[in-house]
């Protein structure tokens, strides 16, 4: 079977990425844009990025978008983490219908609605809004997405290693510390990066679950979107999509030498 | 059975800890939601009535059945206010847009999964790439591209394929553009991974049996790929469903979808009311698509792909 690429595969692939990657491409360009009309070229210019260091809100927000982020995607990866071994590990329990329901749902489930449903309940129960109200509505959120990814690397890996270690006496406990948790470490560490990604761009569920004085970064940035495109706003997305893009990158080459490593490793212990 | 064995406290404590946390946090405040769409709006803290007294006990319970009503949904269901139209028209929006997702990413996915082995990584890296970068500014960034002095209208101006500037943004049209873009990625990977685990020697068998390899597509490589075109359409249409940064950026004024009514309704008339009961009408709208995507999703999980 030819595994190269056809010209039809390789147009698609070309016309995808194009469509995928030109209006990131535009926006970071236009972010240097001399001109404040944002679609005429005024030359070259960085004083966007030096206004954004002078904009207090901006930089505000931005330290709130990150606290959340950072409380809440911990938390989420603690649940989601669990919500996965219960899934997997645990065989059939009461409600485990239910539970694995409750787990898939928030995934597709309209952000409008869990935004919604979720003020209610912080108003009904008297729950102060602000900084706590939006974690503990992005952890919920999350915590469903790191469930995803943690199970899809428990259930394809070899069981045989915790049995080998309870068989031995290993209590639990110790078990998924020593020998499971180093197993799954990169899907629990990107369920981590999604999390905080989501918890960082989300608008809608904070907009929602927001109170005085908690105003995130992506609420700043709609707000001034509202009234029309500005180069600033194109360099603060600049920034994010900077930050995000070197962590993925990163990450990806972590796991990929980690990998290579491990393989040398086997490789190595199989030739002896 | 592995970890913990059968019994055990932890086994209890990691089952729990996560299962309480959903009930708490996404199951009550649906009921919440039900409740008070059966309310009604009143000028107080909180803006509705009646709330759940229990220090009457049975009685309180019984007088609080029975001031709940029915009104919000005969208001959010009636003619007069533009709900209905803007539930169908989402339905619409969204089905379109699922279509054309598939349209657009089947080609990308089976592109990717035919690709040498070394350059798989590389290319499904960079369909999530995009996808980790915010929501809300690649929608900002087609703000740009479409307006009417943006740099489409300029481009095609400049080569002369048109007089005047289109008008795409505050159309439907760019509403379209705007959600098959955004999510393009969860298109692509679902059908990525369906394609990609397939056995290439069932093609091999059909060549060397004689069969045209158009034929051999449409009878061996699209049939088994059917989970993953499922599962790719339902991640993409149930939130687009409800979709509100979209048509609320990039649509006009007359781009209707319920996302969009709801956050109206909650933010510029602020009834709360009346909100809960279009995210209850929306949630009955979605409650089989949903339970469908749950399906499948458990299913995958579970056989261990």
């Amino acid at each position: 079977m030819n595994r190269g690429l056809s010209w039809l595969n390789v147009t698609s692939l070309v016309l995808g990425f194009a469509f995928l990657y030109i209006p990131i491409l535009l926006l970071v360009i236009y972010s240097f844009n001399g001109s404040r009309l944002v679609t005429v070229w005024g030359g070259f210019s960085t004083q966007w990025y030096w206004s954004l260091l002078e904009n207090e809100q901006l930089l505000d927000a931005a330290w709130v978008t990150l606290r959340v982020a950072f409380v809440s995607s911990l938390i989420a990866t603690v649940l989601g983490t669990m919500a996965a071994i219960a899934l997997t590990r645990y065989g059939r329990f009461i409600g485990r219908t239910f539970f694995s329901g409750m787990t898939y749902a928030p995934l597709v489930m309209p952000e409008v609605i869990t935004g919604l449903s979720l003020l209610l309940l912080f108003v009904a129960i008297g729950f102060e809004r602000g900084f706590w109200t939006i974690t503990l509505a992005h952890i919920t959120f999350t915590m469903c997405f790191v469930a995803v990814v943690v199970q899809s690397r428990l259930v394809t890996f070899d069981r045989s290693l915790e049995e080998a270690a309870l068989d031995l006496g290993c209590p639990p406990f110790k078990t998924f510390f020593i020998i499971t948790l180093p197993l799954i470490l990169p899907a629990v560490v990107s369920g981590f990066m999604l999390a905080f990604t989501l918890s960082m761009d989300d608008l809608v569920i904070s907009s929602f679950t927001t109170g005085p004085g908690a105003t995130t970064l992506p609420m700043r940035i709609y707000s001034q979107v509202r009234m029309g495109v500005t180069p600033e706003i194109n360099a603060i997305c600049t920034v994010m999509i900077g930050i995000v893009t070197v962590i993925v990158v990163f990450a990806s080459i972590m796991t990929k030498r980690q990998e290579t490593l491990r393989r040398r490793e086997e490789q190595a212990a199989a030739a002896q | 059975m592995a970890l913990a064995g059968s019994k055990g406290i932890g086994r209890i404590v990691v089952i729990l800890v996560p299962y309480l946390w959903l009930l708490l946090l996404f199951l009550v405040p649906f009921l919440i939601v039900l409740k008070i769409s059966l309310s009604q709006d009143v000028l107080a803290q909180p803006p509705y009535s009646p709330t759940l007294d229990l220090s009457q006990g049975w009685a309180g319970f019984k007088d609080f059945i029975s001031q709940l009503n029915f009104d919000n949904y005969g208001y959010v269901l009636s003619w007069d206010n533009e709900f209905l139209n803007a539930y169908g028209s989402s339905l619409i929006i969204a089905s379109v847009s699922t279509l054309l997702l598939l349209l657009v990413g089947y080609p990308i996915a089976y592109a990717m999964a035919r690709a040498p082995r070394s350059l798989q990584p590389t290319l499904l890296m960079l369909v999530i790439l995009p996808f980790w970068t915010s929501f809300l500014i690649r929608v900002y960034a087609w703000i740009g591209i479409l307006s009417q002095d943006g740099l489409l209208n300029q481009a095609l101006l400049s080569l002369g394929w048109i007089d005047a500037p289109l008008e795409i943004l505050n159309t439907d049209l760019a509403v379209y553009i705007g959600i098959v873009y955004s999510y393009l990625p969860f298109m692509v990977l679902p059908l990525y991974s369906a394609l990609e685990k397939q056995d290439p020697t069932l093609l091999e068998a059909a060549e060397d049996l004689g069969c045209p390899p158009i034929r051999a597509f449409w009878l061996i490589t699209f049939p088994l790929s059917l989970p993953g075109v499922a599962a790719g359409a339902l991640l993409c249409f149930i939130p687009a469903v409800g979709e509100f940064v979209i048509p609320d950026l990039l649509g006009g004024s007359d781009t209707l979808m319920i996302g969009k009514s709801l956050w109206t309704e909650f933010t510029v008339n602020r009834s709360w009311t009346a909100s809960s009961a279009v995210a209850v009408l929306l949630l009955i709208v979605l409650v089989v698509p949903i339970v469908i995507y749950q399906n499948i999703q458990a299913r995958q999980l579970e056989a261990g792909k």
